[in-house]
């Protein structure tokens, strides 16, 4: 939250994940976010920034919220946007990933924003290409960006991130956006909370720096922010809780748990939400309690501030102004 | 064949007879025809090795090997697996029965015998325990062993249906024939693709907890006291499975294992940022794991030391971790890293060498792994000492999927022989 921010540059090539992300990288990229959101704000919204630069949207997995975001925060920065659906494409008929980033890379594209589903798929993408690469999150690993824009959304709400106490609840086991939270929460001091059944939990996630919960009563306790996950029924393997009903009923959160956290707890998602599943309407639509709207507007400003650092990275682009 | 060479001033190794003392070692005719102080009385006419006092020891047998043939030559074939175990030191190599068509039937047993005679190094064969490798329904065990399979194994699958099991051990009986387990309960290890733990957790890869192991065997050992047969555990890899072995060796069951050299050498933290190559099944363990391998090899608990070579071509590695094939070639790395015990103190060279050759000869029953007058002259003479670094670009096997690229060892192959021709170092 400095204002020496500009001065710094962003030390990384790529954005695959919050590990690894210094409190100054974090910040930096916060700050950055914050002009753009008042940008956002304004009736002319398009800026110059990336004029020439060519962005491709790679989609392995079916996104529109996500790729919809990057997009317009391209196209405000004055970039070329492409959307490359993989559905039906070569990807489909057995063309490697590997081969898919070569071919990409032919482009001469400046930056490429992937979201896979397969853990580490982002990772072997970018060693094989000379542009950036965003990752949009990849399997159950890392979704950098959408812990940015929660964090935005946190530091408006509440001053900053030091200290607070934040709830994680849900399917932990099959998310990135639990792992990219955890990440980047206990690197700018937050105290970070999951609460889960304990099928729900990978293998030693406290060593992961978290507290952990079985329990929403105990587990949002004194909590400043409750983030519900989405229940990933399409990721499971098995059956990780017997019925919706029950999950709802322990897990999902709604005004009588919620009264746990402090009086002045806000609530989050990463969306879609699966209403009556993990998240109550009552609270979820609650605009003083609930910050998810607030999520997706701070998504494309961020977005817009991690396209324009790794850009700057290439070492050849416009001044910044 | 009247061909007869000496290996002069050797440090001969013979881990069956606890032999470590200077001398020569004469060849003729294929065979070992006289190991001593000193033999050059019968020796005019031979070709003379000086061996400069290197090792030499019995030929290694390598008890787990996938070839690709027949079925998938691009990945690896008799001759270039061969070529591979020769510059390892390795002289009798069993294949596993993975190939495809899978190794069930007598016609594809003969089939390896009669490609086995076309290339240098002596290869056996498995068969599968189970009708193509599915676990339902068991193998003409006896017309298998007749037709020359060494024992009976689903080779990466476990069988693990314990009534298909029990029924294979009490017919293996009958004809004395060994199940070979890979020891890993299906059911919990299902979508998994590394150790369970901190890293899989980071890295949010699904993950296989280590109890999959003790639990298998555990089962199969229950098995083998109400059948009464014999049993070898493939490739253990975690304490609790060697700890429940340990203890069903004092109770006296016939039961035996082996590990690999990924299982002493590496452990879960080689999988770093998606590693493909560091992806194995079993997976790497933990570092406690590690440890409690090295500690069942030094007491003896852990038999054998076999390559698991497993040949696959770089497309099947340069995948997304979950997507890419499990496995890692490791002919030409069995010595270097099974060295590595010996330099560091934890093995003698002599039981080294015990679980390189002596053992697994003595498990599958396969004549070598002595160093005996009248027993055929497979033989490794080695440098024990000399640096250098593994250099996968060199190897003869067809695929280069091994993580040891470019790894430190001391060690090193100068010759091979089997039935006493050079199969490897001949010319220098």
């Amino acid at each position: 939250m400095t204002g020496t921010a500009d001065s710094l540059a962003f030390p990384h090539r790529h954005l695959l994940g919050i590990e690894g992300l210094s409190p100054d990288d974090i910040t930096l990229l916060l700050d950055k976010s914050e002009g753009y959101v008042e940008q956002n704000r304004q009736a002319d919204k398009k800026r110059s920034l990336l004029r020439g630069r060519t962005i491709i949207n790679v989609f392995f997995e079916n996104s529109t919220r996500t790729r919809t975001s990057f997009e317009v925060a391209g196209k405000r920065l004055g970039g070329d946007v492409i959307n490359m659906s993989v559905a039906g494409s070569s990807i489909k008929k057995g063309e490697t990933l590997i081969d898919t980033a070569m071919t990409l890379n032919a482009m001469h594209p400046d930056v490429l924003v992937v979201r896979h589903h397969e853990s580490g798929a982002v990772h072997l993408l970018a060693q094989k290409v000379n542009c950036a690469v965003v990752n949009a999150g990849d399997g159950s690993h890392e979704h950098p960006t959408q812990a940015l824009l929660d964090a935005l959304t946190i530091r408006r709400r509440k001053g900053g991130l030091q200290g607070l106490v934040v709830a994680i609840c849900g399917d932990i086991l099959h998310s990135r956006v639990a792992r990219s939270n955890i990440h980047l929460l206990n690197t700018m001091g937050a105290r970070v909370r999951v609460v889960a059944p304990r099928t729900l939990l990978p293998a030693e996630i406290e060593r992961m720096g978290v507290e952990v919960f079985h329990d929403m009563g105990l587990g949002l306790k004194g909590a400043d922010i409750v983030m519900m996950l989405r229940l990933q029924t399409e990721r499971m393997h098995g059956s990780f809780v017997p019925s919706i009903r029950e999950y709802f009923h322990f897990f999902g959160l709604d005004a009588r748990k919620l009264a746990a956290a402090k009086a002045d707890a806000l609530i989050m998602h990463p969306g879609p939400m699966n209403r009556g599943v993990e998240i109550d309407s009552e609270v979820a639509d609650d605009i003083d309690r609930s910050l998810i709207r607030h999520q997706v507007e701070m998504g494309v400003a961020v977005r817009m501030a991690c396209l324009e650092v790794l850009t700057r990275e290439l070492g050849n682009g416009p001044p910044v102004t | 064949m009247t061909a007869r060479t000496l290996f002069k001033n050797a440090r001969l190794l013979d881990p069956a007879t606890a032999l470590d003392r200077k001398g020569d070692l004469l060849v003729a005719d294929g065979k070992i025809a006289a190991v001593g102080a000193r033999v050059q009385a019968d020796a005019s006419g031979a070709a003379v090795i000086e061996c400069h006092g290197h090792c030499l020891a019995p030929g290694l047998v390598d008890m787990r090997v996938e070839l690709r043939e027949p079925g998938r030559e691009h990945e690896e074939t008799m001759e270039s697996g061969a070529a591979a175990a020769a510059a390892g030191g390795i002289t009798t190599m069993v294949a596993l029965p993975n190939t495809e068509p899978a190794i069930d039937d007598v016609a594809l047993v003969e089939f390896v015998a009669r490609r086995s005679r076309e290339v240098g190094v002596h290869i056996r064969t498995y068969a599968a325990a189970t009708r193509g490798l599915k676990g339902r329904e068991i193998t003409e065990i006896g017309l298998l062993s007749a037709a020359g399979a060494v024992a009976f194994t689903d080779a990466n699958s476990a069988i693990a249906d314990a009534l298909v099991l029990r029924r294979a051990f009490s017919y293996a009986r009958t004809f004395d024939a060994l199940i070979v387990q890979h020891p890993e309960e299906p059911s919990l290890a299902a979508g998994g693709h590394m150790t369970e733990g901190e890293i899989a957790t980071r890295l949010g890869l699904s993950g296989i907890t280590p109890a999959a192991e003790v639990m298998m065997v555990e089962r199969d050992l229950r098995l083998m006291e109400i059948t009464g047969a014999r049993y070898h555990v493939a490739h253990v890899s975690t304490g609790a499975a060697i700890e429940a072995i340990r203890a069903a060796k004092a109770r006296g069951l016939p039961v035996t294992c082996d590990t690999a050299p990924p299982y002493f050498a590496l452990n879960e933290t080689a999988v770093g940022e998606y590693r493909t190559f560091a992806k194995l099944s079993p997976p790497l363990r933990s570092e406690n794991d590690r440890r409690a391998v090295v500690a069942g090899l030094r007491d003896g608990t852990i038999d054998a030391i076999a390559s698991d070579h497993s040949p696959h071509p770089q497309d099947s590695k340069r995948l997304p971790f979950a997507s890419a094939e499990a496995g890692i070639i490791g002919l030409e790395t069995l010595l270097p890293l099974t060295l590595e015990l010996v330099h560091n103190g934890h093995l003698t060279v002599l039981q080294a060498l015990r679980a390189l050759s002596q053992r697994p000869a003595e498990i599958l029953g396969l004549p070598a792994g002595r160093l005996a007058e009248g027993t055929p002259a497979d033989l490794v003479l080695f440098d024990l000492d000399r640096p250098g670094r593994i250099d996968v670009d060199s190897f003869r096997s067809k695929s280069k999927n091994s993580p040891f690229d470019g790894r430190p060892v001391q060690g090193r192959v100068l010759k091979t022989m089997v039935d006493g021709r050079f199969v490897f170092g001949g010319d220098s």
